[in-house]
């Protein structure tokens, strides 16, 4: 093969792979943005990720309509975000240990009642052409966008406009900088720090739906690989703002497609090492923007997180 | 609340209450909650049982009998409390620098693949000593590297520790498994891909009486010794001041990053020893099957056992026995291998719920209705 069909050839699967992988970290990253925005971490959005992705093959497959998956993982993925607020708003309990608790509890969910799905095939979401232009079968099959993508696209927007130009999320964003000036205000902290949550770990559910039901496609216990937790480290990098959780979320979309799009062209060694991209990425982000007088300014004042 | 703050409330307290009466109100507050939060937790997973129609008194009485009931399954049950309680002092040492550090996954896993790694050359040799000397200080200085890593990223970069510890776990299993089914990888291996394995006689030998291996004196020792460290010694007593408040610990001359340091040092020595152990006495070589979740039940053990190093040795016996019984429970129940993990998560949810309850108990603080506002 010949290094420049070889390049092109790694530039389609790492732009399709970029596409796939990136929704359910564009999924979880806005939904832990809107639970962080309002003061609290939830660490356990990894184990809402892989009971989402469960939850959405099963429903699937029991139903025979992959969008019903999708919403009934939102839900799962609600109550989750839920339980996660209501011990939160306990005194005395610490948020980032509640995270690690649910990240056990749902991956110990997901895995018991996910073991009669792991066999059957369930329908999966249909993807959307969109690279005919091209008229190069790599690239028109590496522009087949799943909706949840778009879905997901028009959700940043809509968050970042919403976060912005909304009496709501001027009283998220209020809650998420002062808890004091917050009660001051009138404003039900703990009610608003539920309902960010909640949402949050539905957001975060869709996107497990997206693992199941699109790509990679199938339900089995090594669905999820830290995807949840990456997505926390995410958004410190965004520094807590929708649309840079997008352009992030592209960005570890395209690192984590590194690995399967070199062994499309037969580069199989080191392949571990090229899975272990995105972690490794991750952490040089964390190391990069942790620490920086930019990210602390922007990073909501009653996040533990960054204290 | 910290815990200096509490000790302030309690020295309040010392003008209506003698010393000692106060200690043995808080050692009982320390013991009743987490007892209590277990039994809560037993509760629900009964609930859970019945509703799916199976017996909650045949699984609590399979878990006794595969965990406690006999000396096979007290064999199997310290097996896996050995590396528990290892992997959950590397959780307790950095909580005691208010600390949330989750990376023993990581340490065990880079830990034994290390000891492995350092064996192939001398395997069948004829100086075991001398092999497992160099695998024991090698695993042990690899696993403090990789938590040291995690303290030192905290310190100095303000990284979140909780999140780069996970995410160095997850790098640390890659780096296993791209050895191990690459340059480390033993041709003569029909199985899964693994590094060489020890010969049988190479391999660290039982404990006299018992069929389990010597990490598990390792790890009492250990708990005892961090116990004393962190107890003891003011060492440990600078840690706690740095834990309770880090700018105070300054404004005293005390070096909290060098303690940070140093903590997160031992921290990952612990779990990288009980990663040698894994290589050592159980496995002889280094696989996926490294990666087994120990490091993750330290979590919940160290936290049960409110992050205190002699509390980790029952509760780590005692999850040990759930583990070991997680077999029998699979083939008599006709229940999922998950069960075990769901019963751990559903323990840990309560037990971080029942947190709360410390210092507003009027049985053990009897002014906490005064107290709080």
């Amino acid at each position: 093969m010949d290094a420049g069909l070889a390049l092109s050839t790694v530039i389609a699967a790492m732009l399709g792979g970029a596409i796939r992988v990136t929704t359910p970290f564009l999924f979880v990253a806005l939904g832990e943005m809107l639970t962080e925005r309002s003061g609290r971490i939830n660490l356990g959005l990894e184990g809402t990720l892989v009971l989402g992705a469960m939850t959405a093959y099963a429903f699937s497959y029991a139903t025979g309509s992959p969008w019903i998956g999708v919403l009934a993982a939102g839900c799962f993925g609600f109550l989750m975000g839920t339980l996660h607020a209501t011990i939160c708003r306990l005194p005395g309990v610490n948020d980032i240990a509640v995270g690690i608790a649910l990240m056990l509890f749902g991956t110990g969910i997901a895995f018991f009642f996910g073991k009669p799905y792991i066999q059957p095939t369930a329908p999966r979401l249909p993807s959307i052409s969109l690279g005919a232009w091209t008229g190069d079968p790599r690239f028109e099959q590496a522009l087949q966008i799943n909706p949840l993508f778009l879905i997901g696209i028009a959700l940043a927007i809509f968050l970042a406009w919403a976060l912005k130009n909304t009496r709501m999320g001027l009283v998220l964003r209020v809650t998420g900088d002062s808890e004091a000036a917050a009660r001051a205000l009138g404003h039900p902290v703990m009610l608003i720090r539920l309902l960010a949550t909640a949402v949050g770990g539905f957001f975060a559910g869709v996107g497990g739906a997206f693992l199941s039901l699109y790509y990679p496609g199938s339900w089995n216990e090594g669905l999820s690989s830290g995807q949840g937790l990456m997505a926390v480290a995410l958004v410190i990098f965004a520094r807590w703002d929708p649309i840079r959780c997008l352009y992030a979320a592209l960005l570890f979309g395209a690192a984590g497609a590194l690995g399967p799009a070199l062994q499309s062209i037969g580069v199989t060694q080191g392949y571990y090492f090229f899975n272990a991209a995105p972690y490794i990425l991750t952490l040089f982000l964390m190391i990069g923007s942790a620490g920086s007088k930019r990210a602390l300014r922007d990073a909501p004042g009653e996040l533990s997180l960054t204290r | 609340m910290t815990d200096i703050a509490r000790s302030a409330s309690a020295a309040s307290q010392s003008v209506f209450d003698s010393d000692w009466m106060i200690r043995v109100r808080r050692g009982s507050e320390a013991l009743a909650i987490p007892i209590a939060a277990l039994l809560v937790s037993a509760l629900l997973f009964s609930i859970f049982l019945l509703a799916l129609g199976k017996s909650p008194a045949q699984f609590y009485q399979l878990i006794w009998l595969g965990g406690f009931g006999t000396g096979f399954s007290w064999s199997n049950t310290l097996l896996r409390a050995a590396p528990v309680m290892l992997t959950a002092l590397a959780v307790a040492i950095p909580a005691r620098l208010g600390l949330t550090m989750i990376g023993g996954e990581g340490a065990l896993v880079l830990g034994g693949f290390t000891a492995a790694a350092i064996a192939i050359p001398m395997i069948g040799g004829g100086a075991p000593i001398v092999m497992h000397v160099l695998m024991f200080a090698g695993a042990l200085a690899v696993g403090a590297a990789w938590v040291g890593i995690a303290g030192a990223l905290r310190q100095f970069r303000g990284v979140n520790e909780t999140i780069s510890t996970l995410l160095l776990s997850y790098i640390a299993i890659a780096i296993m498994n791209f050895f191990v089914e690459g340059a480390l990888r033993d041709p003569a291996d029909p199985n899964k891909p693994s590094t060489k394995a020890l010969e049988s006689v190479e391999m660290i030998g039982k404990l006299p009486g018992i069929d389990v291996h010597w990490g598990l004196v390792f790890a009492i020792v250990a708990c005892v010794a961090v116990y004393v460290l962190m107890f003891r010694t003011t060492f440990g007593f600078a840690c706690k001041i740095a834990g309770g408040n880090a700018r105070a610990a300054l404004a005293q001359g005390l070096p909290v990053g060098r303690l940070v340091i140093v903590a997160t040092l031992i921290a990952g020595a612990c779990a990288g020893m009980a990663g040698y152990f894994e290589i050592a006495a159980v496995h002889g070589k280094a696989n996926a099957s490294l990666a087994s979740g120990y490091g993750f039940t330290g979590i919940l053990v160290a936290f049960l056992a409110r992050q205190h190093p002699l509390a980790i040795m029952p509760v780590a016996i005692l999850f040990g026995g759930i583990a070991a019984a997680g077999g029998i429970i699979q083939r008599r129940m006709g229940l999922p291998d998950a069960t075990v993990l769901l019963l751990q998560g559903l323990t840990f949810v309560v037990l971080l719920a029942s947190e709360t309850f410390y210092g507003r108990l009027t049985l053990f603080n009897p002014k906490a209705r005064t107290d709080r506002t």
